[in-house]
């Protein structure tokens, strides 16, 4: 899951990062109001997304009046097709240096790795590929933890002065990461001002399997992710026209590749998980039909403990509700059985995932 | 031969006799798996289709001596699990479990490597050897004896191929499911070590999935194998995935997505396939050779 902004920067607080002075808004007054007593601040857009700043989504004011203008222009904003219904003001910050300063999870060593840059900011990603001198990593042995040594090591390597206050940050940054289940922390950029070290940025994200030892709240959920994630499944939105339940998500985004190799555009992911029986598919086909965009869907199964006749049964019970056609293709356990139960009910049938997605393509584009 | 398991391993099954545990169990059995016994905490002394259970590991490898381990335990109390199956000594430890948290794994595989034991998963269908062991969940009906090797990230999608490969007679030495989380225990690389040993592996199938390096890191060793290896690599139709911010950008370099992986699997000679039934024209090119 992740984490706004303003929701990071509250994490960063209450562990002893510096970040400026400010609160958020969600109309223009509010927004002007709190500019008013500030002085020259900064406005930024609260969106899941990153590049605000090449959107526009970030903005600089001196008074209410250039204040309540910038907060109207962010308000009405779309980034990366979030729309922008929170903003951030906060007092405005000169800065000396810009540090990166970013907290992951090498997959490879399987273990935490940090990761900081004197050439903080939005560049960042070309300087690793072009100037990857300029990157500095250091891999945690996750049981010892972060040592003394290895901070003083990254703080020292950046070549600026308050190096106690840099280590002091990334200490506190790898506490945050570990406490709070994080698979990334990220501040960018960490900045050296007149009056000592802020996080200018906040990005954490949670590892989702850690959320039930946590008491974060998604602010903003996508309603058919969340119907999806109750029952079990997974959902994620995409932009064609081509519904899709599998299950499974290999076997699932080998029948999005094989939709997509012959020229479809699928509507959505959809991993209906092992407990695909009969109420299962009826809620996965209403999450997946209820985007206005499905033209047809296909549903692919291969059946172990998941037996296709209870699929089938499913599909039966809900056919009727069902305004668009549908291809279905199972394997394995009963899967005879299965397609002899739907013959009748004019259900396009395929013998393969690839026959399944050439089925639904010719059906949602006839011509 | 196979690898990891065969009509030696002596199986101990963990959460036994939850839902998923018991059922698992039952299959397993079915299979011809020589499970000896089970764990759940309070159950001891209990049986379950003839099974004897046991409160802990460690009881359990005093009575009936299990030299491998599957967990059914669920996220919250699996991490736990394994490091008891750890302590315990358990050489072969297989965690089916979906959803244990990553920060749990990196403790778990860091606390691994001063000890003996092999972790396989997590959120992984296990292995199986046709007509030996089956440790997880794969279906029973769908395996064949034979001479290619399967590793692989994913679930049914290993299940399809498993059973395109059984349809078109063509039979397996073992398959493995290494399993889909960001940090896991056995890797591609681990698995096609063990089969480039085993002398009756003639081949293996390698699927791969976007997300991490792990089938980059695998192409040193596949390029100096013995044995063919076949490529398929799933999630060119997935959108780019921005979770781990710029510092997952720094550590993976442009690698990771499914386009990164078939450029640089093409790039080193190693045979892909788009769809599993090039899978299968490439294994009969192969055989005829």
């Amino acid at each position: 899951m992740k984490l706004y902004e303003y929701a990071g920067k509250e994490i960063f607080s209450r562990y002893g990062i510096s970040v400026p002075k400010g609160s958020t808004a969600s109309s223009i007054e509010e927004a002007g109001k709190i500019a008013g007593a500030m002085g020259k601040s900064v406005i930024k857009a609260q969106v899941l997304a990153g590049g605000r700043g090449k959107t526009g989504g970030v903005l600089f004011s001196n008074n209410e009046e250039e204040a309540r203008q910038a907060a109207s222009r962010i308000l009405g904003l779309t980034i990366k097709g979030l729309s922008v219904k929170k903003v951030l003001i906060e007092e405005f910050k000169e800065t000396h240096a810009q540090i990166y300063l970013g907290i992951t999870i090498d997959r490879l060593v399987r273990c935490p790795v940090i990761i900081a840059s004197i050439a903080g900011g939005i560049d960042i990603e070309e300087t690793a590929v072009n100037s990857p001198e300029k990157i500095i990593r250091i891999n945690i042995d996750p049981l010892t933890g972060l040592h003394d040594y290895q901070a003083r090591k990254l703080a020292i390597s950046l070549k600026i002065n308050d190096t106690k206050k840099i280590i002091d940050v990334i200490k506190k940054l790898y506490r945050i990461f570990v406490d709070n289940d994080c698979i990334l922390a990220e501040i960018n950029p960490l900045a050296q001002t007149d009056d000592g070290i802020y996080a200018l940025d906040a990005k954490m994200v949670i590892d989702d399997n850690a959320l039930f030892r946590h008491n974060y709240r998604d602010e903003d959920p996508d309603p058919l992710s969340e119907m999806a994630k109750k029952n079990g499944m997974s959902y994620v939105g995409l932009d064609g026209d081509i519904g899709c339940i599998v299950n499974g998500a290999g076997l699932a985004m080998a029948t999005l590749d094989m939709i997509k190799q012959r020229g479809g555009e699928s509507a959505n992911f959809m991993d209906v998980r092992a407990g695909a029986n009969e109420e299962q598919i009826k809620t996965a086909l209403r999450i997946v039909s209820s985007n206005k965009k499905v033209k047809g869907i296909v549903v692919n199964i291969f059946g172990g403990l998941t037996k296709c006749d209870d699929v089938a049964r499913g599909i039966i019970d809900i056919l009727p509700d069902m305004k668009v056609p549908l291809v279905v293709r199972f394997a394995g356990t009963n899967e005879e059985l299965g397609h002899s139960m739907l013959e009748k009910y004019g259900v396009t049938l395929a013998g393969s995932t690839e026959e399944a997605a050439k089925a639904v393509i010719r059906l949602v584009n006839p011509h | 031969m196979s690898i990891l398991i065969n009509e030696n391993t002596r199986l101990l099954v963990q959460g036994i006799t939850g839902n998923e545990g018991s059922l698992q169990t039952k299959e397993m059995l079915d299979f011809g798996t020589n499970v000896v016994g089970g764990t759940t905490p309070g159950k001891g002394g209990s049986r379950i289709f003839g099974v004897p259970v046991f409160d802990s590991v460690e009881e359990a490898v005093d009575s009936v001596h299990p030299n491998g381990s599957v967990i059914f335990v669920p996220p919250g109390h699996a991490s736990d699990a394994i490091f008891e199956a750890i302590d315990a000594g358990i050489q072969l430890i297989v965690c089916i479990t979906e959803g244990i948290p990553v920060h749990d794994m990196m403790r778990i595989c860091a606390y691994m490597k001063s000890t003996s034991s092999r972790l396989i998963g997590p959120n992984c269908p296990g292995i199986t050897s046709p007509g030996r062991s089956k440790v997880g969940i794969m279906p029973n009906n769908i395996h064949l004896p034979g001479n290619i090797g399967i590793v692989s990230r994913s679930g049914t999608l290993t299940y399809e191929i498993i059973d395109l490969l059984t349809k078109n007679r063509i039979g397996q030495s073992t398959s493995i499911g290494i399993g889909g989380d960001p940090v896991i225990g056995m890797t591609f690389l681990d698995a096609l070590e063990l089969f480039e040993k085993d002398k009756d592996t003639q081949a293996v199938v390698l699927i791969g999935e976007i997300g991490g390096t792990a089938e980059e890191e695998a192409i040193g060793f596949i390029k100096h194998m013995s044995k063919p290896v076949i490529a398929y690599i799933v999630g060119i139709s997935a959108p780019p995935d921005r979770t781990m911010g710029h510092a997952g950008a720094i550590v993976s370099m442009g690698r990771g997505t499914a386009r990164s992986k078939i450029q640089a699997f093409g790039d080193a000679g190693i045979p892909l396939a788009r769809n599993p039934n090039e899978i299968i024209i490439q294994i009969n090119t192969i055989l005829k050779k």
